[in-house]
């Protein structure tokens, strides 16, 4: 994490192989991946890295489905496997009945989780997320946060970029940036529990819910 | 990506833009439809020139008496009959490679029972259905006995038949001209409209010395004087060189001296006819032109489009870079959406310019022909043009850096 201009993206690019670094070297899955052509890089994006962004980016106009096998479509998988691929991804974040809508159907959690769901689809190396709760409220943003908490446990490495602490907060190692340099490096032993929170909010608001209706009743009586 | 997927994405993409895509097709469709129906009237009319060639007859001299001076005053070509049916006779005799058919020409009106009708009389030879190419549609040709004789007999040509026989049978037909009685000993086949849009089968053929004696005699002064001379060449003959020996006859038989014009005027028809076909091929390749620019400004659209919608998915291209999309994938994206943008423009062209050719061939009366082979070149020339004209923006799209595509605004 850190704030703007701090080289978090910068960063973060590189490790997507979407940029070269100028200087130094980066290995990959044990390739060394830091001068490799353009051409090659999109192969080791596509194989080995999924990315969640911000703003989505999913296409417009298409089928949630079809996002999700967009990876798979570049990566030369067939149409049947693809599907089944796509739509076994979307059963995994809890979209699988939403699969023939278009993102503009989708709210803005669905739509990351659908995002979510195409980085996962290729079974990377590892997943990039930049500022993915961006543009999410605080309870769905908890909600993608206890779905990347759930995926990490199951082994997979994220990479979260993020300048709210709010955020970093679910991170096992937190990195700061500024100015373009990397200041320091924590290790978190137990960090918070999106999922936890996230039940005992629904279970505050049960409580506070059930409170204004017997409210409500005794205002009747 | 397969070829099909790529398609099905173009299809998508360009169904999104429906309003947009139809008008950057217009200048494909007006220009592939402009070729066919360019290629199709052109194609017509080149047929109907060629008929009209054979229906003249190919390979023909026309010798027309040349032009008095009265006064200083010079009064056209055949004002003055030098030609005489001698001067036939002797071509004939001299050159048998040639056939030379004398014709008189004048105007009577023909009457028969109530109808009358204004028509161009021709005494000729038998020679001359020769020389024309013309055959008969009933009955038969002029006898000796009739030749030598001014026997009072006539061939009458389609029209003439229509406007004073209508529906009867004229053969055996008593019908006069000027006051003389002709029997109709046949009917010419029809020639139909000259490269001039005068009707040919608006006359009657009948013995030159019949004509000659008995109907246009009386203006006539000279005894075997001819207005004109018809020669028909062998196919396989230079053409250039039989109208020199032609004319170097005519004038010695004239006794013209070296320096001194020609009393006669010789014209090659075809080289006429052959004028009148480069006219057309000019007006086809003038047309060409208009396509061409057309099926370009066409082009230039795309391009433009494609530019436009390049720059407006600069986040899709940066996406599809970030999924694994390598350089020929967004290459090939945007080149195939261009190709599909002229194909559907040039089969719509295709279409419009068959109905367009059908409407002409319909409304105007001209002769159209429509070829595969044009329809097939069209709807090359507009697979050519999405190529040409969607390259550079698709390799614009494949060379976008994925980091600042992803951040464009």
């Amino acid at each position: 994490m850190g704030p703007s201009g701090s080289g978090k993206s910068t960063f973060m690019n590189m490790l997507g192989c979407l940029d070269r670094p100028s200087a130094g070297e980066y290995v990959l899955g044990e390739r060394r991946v830091s001068d490799l052509e353009p051409d090659e890089l999109a192969v080791v994006r596509n194989q080995k890295i999924g990315f969640v962004f911000q703003s989505f980016n999913l296409l417009a106009r298409t089928s949630a489905l079809e996002n999700v096998a967009l990876p798979l479509v570049y990566a030369g998988v067939g149409t049947r496997e693809r599907n089944q691929r796509a739509l076994a991804m979307l059963d995994t974040v809890g979209l699988a009945h939403r699969a023939d809508h278009q993102p503009a159907q989708l709210s803005g959690g669905e739509q990351q989780r659908v995002a979510i769901a195409r980085a996962l689809v290729t079974r990377p190396l590892l997943i990039l997320a930049d500022e993915p709760t961006g543009a999410l409220d605080s309870r769905t943003s908890l909600e993608i946060m206890a779905l990347f908490q759930s995926l990490n446990r199951e082994g997979m490495t994220i990479v979260l970029v993020t300048h709210e602490a709010d955020v970093a907060r679910f991170a096992r190692r937190v990195l700061r940036f500024l100015d373009g340099e990397l200041v320091e490096d924590t290790e978190v032993r137990t960090p918070d529990d999106a999922a936890a929170m996230l039940a005992g909010q629904s279970a505050s608001a049960r409580t506070a819910a059930q409170a204004t209706e017997s409210q409500a009743g005794s205002a009747a009586s | 990506m397969s070829l099909a997927s790529l398609l099905r994405l173009a299809l998508r993409a360009l169904a999104i833009n429906k309003l947009r895509s139809m008008l950057t097709m217009l200048g494909i469709i007006i220009g592939v439809g402009a070729v066919i129906v360019m290629v199709a009237v052109g194609a017509g009319a080149q047929a109907k020139v060629d008929e009209q060639i054979r229906a003249l007859g190919s390979n023909l001299l026309l010798l027309t008496s040349g032009a008095t001076t009265s006064g200083g005053v010079r009064m056209g070509f055949g004002s003055n009959l030098t030609l005489s049916e001698d001067d036939a006779a002797a071509l004939n005799r001299e050159m048998p490679e040639i056939v030379a058919a004398p014709a008189l020409r004048g105007s009577a009106q023909v009457v028969w029972g109530n109808s009358n009708w204004s028509t161009i009389i021709f005494g000729v030879t038998p020679e001359y259905l020769d020389v024309r190419q013309w055959a008969l549609a009933a009955g038969r040709v002029f006898e000796p006995s009739e030749m030598s004789g001014a026997g009072k007999v006539c061939l009458i040509g389609q029209s003439v038949a229509r406007q004073l026989f209508g529906n009867a049978d004229p053969l055996d037909q008593v019908i006069r001209i000027k006051r003389v009685p002709f029997t109709v000993i046949g009917v010419l086949e029809g020639k139909g409209q000259s490269l001039m849009g005068t009707d040919q089968d608006d006359l009657i053929l009948m013995p030159i010395s019949t004509a000659r004696k008995r109907v246009l005699g009386g203006n006539i002064a000279k005894l075997r004087s001819v207005g004109t001379i018809w020669v028909k060449m062998g196919d396989a003959q230079d053409s250039k060189a039989t109208e020199e020996q032609v004319r170097a006859l005519l004038r010695q038989r004239h006794r013209l001296q070296p320096g001194q014009d020609d009393d006669f005027s010789l014209r090659n028809l075809s080289e006429v006819m052959a004028a009148q076909e480069a006219s057309s091929r000019v007006l086809a390749i003038l047309l060409a032109a208009v396509a061409s620019v057309s099926l370009i400004v066409g082009g230039i659209g795309i391009m433009n489009i494609m530019l436009v919608s390049v720059t407006e998915r600069t986040r899709e291209i940066g996406l599809r870079m970030a999924v694994g999309a390598r350089t020929r994938d967004i290459l090939g994206q945007f080149l195939v959406e261009a190709v599909t943008l002229s194909l559907i423009g040039g089969l719509i062209g295709i279409a419009i310019g068959i109905g367009a050719s059908l409407a002409i061939g319909s409304l105007a009366g001209w002769r159209i022909l429509l070829s595969p082979e044009s329809i097939l070149l069209a709807a090359a020339f507009a697979f050519a043009i999405g190529v040409f004209f969607g390259f550079y923006p698709a390799r614009k799209a494949a060379r976008l850096n994925p980091v600042e595509a992803l951040r464009f605004e």
